[in-house]
């Protein structure tokens, strides 16, 4: 009898470490095998070809700077909707609406969260790209600009509710003082909660970043997808063509082992490494921060 | 110690089963004797007709289950050339590399023109211009000419749209107007050319936006559109796609429209294909904007 528990117990052991692994061996196979398909591109087009500036895969133009340009400049725009209105939202619900407000706002964020991007996308081409055209008289509205304005939608969610966490987790006793050394609201969440709460609020900012810049469907559908090298803000109100727009739209025609099959997992990879950069530079401010405070609470 | 040990061979373990080829299932009509599935992968400009002809084709033979997705002619034909599709549409005729490509896996297409199609070009109902010639076009398309103004319209930019590079209507637009059919041109579609994902959004955009101009398959037209008439050359006359333009060959730019089998087709394949040349098939093309074969 003891014996069997015993091994239930080891067995119930590894599946549970096994498990807690599974999330590093996913992320070990998945940059394997974009390694594997997306190397050999070196090897196939020159260097020269892959810094130009024109994409067209079909007659072997593989430039893929507009493509890196068109998925930063869309980045960078949403980013510029998203954090303020993110992080005045997390305030709002964390310090200052009432009890009441505040549980109807939170899960309506979270709602949010659960939209489906191609429903974005959709209403996208239908209501704001004809009314940003209109608005700004640009020549047209599927632009970085209308992606932009989608994948903030896309990111606030997440921006506001970890944001919204770490504000949460600032113990009541700092603004406590603040209020009794003076301070008005305003101050004492400007001065004190949110630099107290700064590293999970980059985290949530990071985090907001990392979804926008893996967003594939609604950008696809609302961004007009022309590969031109985005130069300056001004790009903004241009049609782009993103990374994960150009993998996705072409994937499903090329023949396997291809050169523009290998350019594409290439391009995967790329992403890959942003993403991973980025979630690298959250968590390493995460630790920052935790090392400062343990060495002033010393 | 034993820990390390047992992950890296758990590592191991997961990645050589990543190294199994995998059996490919054999497509087609084994899925029981008496119903029989046909795969139809391909064109997004056949779709229409070829979901009509599959759902006329299974009220008269309800044994035959006929599956019609879209996708693009270079999807359909890559299924084709991968052996997971039984009928691969396509708006433009299979290119000699993929050939090789199938004949390296053992694929041997065959060919069927099933169909024939329009290209319309296609402005907002508010832009004056009703003209083009295949130059000036061209010129449109390759960055040359950037204002409606220069083409006899108002002064403004103009927004030029296309389908994806995977669609058969993109490579025999580039082919036949871009490049005017010169053997040898390089010319490229402007860069600032939005690639839009399906035929509907450039509709739509076409129908919302006066600067657009796009083009699309005849039968994909809608009334919140303008066509416009086409001349091969500026001392010929303006044509408008139709039926009897294109029969007549009249319209500069139409094409045939392509189905491909693996080898020559056999069983409810082949039956399937020749019921899609009769007259009363060839009639459904006729009602869907396209333009039947073997007219006169």
């Amino acid at each position: 009898m003891k014996g069997t528990t015993k091994s239930i117990e080891f067995l119930l052991n590894w599946i549970i470490k096994i498990s807690g692994y599974s999330a590093i061996i996913f992320v070990i196979l998945i940059f394997y095998f974009l390694l594997r398909a997306g190397l050999p591109t070196i090897g196939e087009v020159s260097i020269r070809n892959l810094l130009s500036v024109r994409w067209y895969p079909i007659e072997d133009y593989f430039g893929l700077l507009p493509l890196i340009g068109g998925s930063l400049i869309v980045t960078i725009g949403a980013a510029l909707f998203a954090i303020p209105i993110g992080l005045c939202t997390a305030i709002y619900i964390s310090e200052v609406a009432s009890r009441r407000a505040r549980e109807i706002l939170k899960p309506l964020v979270e709602a949010l969260g659960g939209i489906p991007s191609v429903i974005l996308g959709f209403l996208g081409i239908l209501i704001l790209a004809p009314y940003l055209r209109k608005l700004l008289d640009l020549p047209t509205g599927l632009s970085a600009l209308t992606g932009s304005i989608l994948l903030a939608t896309i990111a606030l969610p997440t921006i506001v509710s970890v944001a919204e966490d770490a504000l949460d987790s600032v113990p009541r006793s700092y603004r406590d003082g603040a209020l009794a050394l003076g301070a008005t609201e305003w101050q004492t969440i400007w001065r004190v909660t949110l630099p107290a709460a700064r590293s999970g609020v980059l985290t949530a900012i990071m985090l907001g970043i990392g979804r926008v810049i893996g967003e594939t469907m609604a950008v696809m559908m609302v961004t007009g997808n022309a590969a031109v090298l985005p130069i300056g803000l001004k790009s903004l109100f241009h049609p782009v063509r993103t990374m994960t727009a150009t993998i996705a739209a072409e994937m499903g025609e090329v023949a396997k082992n291809s050169t523009h099959y290998h350019v594409l997992f290439f391009i995967g990879l790329i992403l890959f490494i942003i993403s991973l950069g980025i979630n690298i530079a959250a968590s390493s401010t995460m630790f920052k921060q935790r090392k400062r405070t343990e060495r002033i609470l010393s | 110690m034993k820990n390390t040990a047992y992950i890296a061979f758990i590592i191991l373990f997961i990645l050589l089963s990543g190294c199994n080829k995998g059996v490919k299932p054999i497509p087609g009509n084994t899925s029981s004797p008496h119903i029989s599935t046909i795969e139809n992968i391909g064109s997004d400009t056949l779709v229409n007709l070829a979901l009509a002809w599959a759902e006329e084709y299974h009220k008269l033979h309800p044994n035959v289950e006929i599956s019609v997705t879209g996708g693009g002619s270079g999807t359909g034909i890559a299924a084709l050339i991968n052996g997971t599709v039984d009928i691969a549409n396509a708006s433009r005729e299979i290119k000699p590399e993929e050939i090789q490509q199938a004949v390296i896996n053992g694929i041997n297409p065959e060919e069927f023109i099933v169909a024939k199609d329009a290209i319309a070009v296609i402005v907002n109902p508010n832009n004056p211009v009703d003209q083009l010639t295949i130059k000036q076009l061209s010129d449109i398309y390759s960055g040359k000419i950037n204002n409606w103004n220069e083409v006899g319209g108002t002064d403004s930019s103009i927004v030029r749209l296309s389908r994806e590079t995977n669609s058969g209507t993109h490579v025999f637009f580039l082919d036949n107007v871009i490049r005017m059919r010169i053997p040898g041109d390089k010319t490229l579609f402007a860069a600032d050319t939005l690639l839009l994902p399906s035929s509907e959004i450039i509709t739509a955009e076409t129908s919302d936006n006066p600067n657009a101009i796009g083009y699309d398959g005849l039968g994909y037209v809608t009334p919140d559109v303008k066509v416009i008439a086409i001349a091969p050359d500026s001392t010929s006359a303006y044509i408008l796609p139709s039926a009897v333009s294109v029969n007549k060959g009249q319209y500069p730019i139409a094409r045939d429209l392509y189905m491909y089998t693996n080898g020559k087709p056999t069983g409810s394949i082949s039956d399937y294909l020749s019921w899609i040349m009769t007259p009363e098939a060839q009639g459904i093309v006729t009602q869907l904007g396209f333009v039947p074969i073997n007219n006169p």
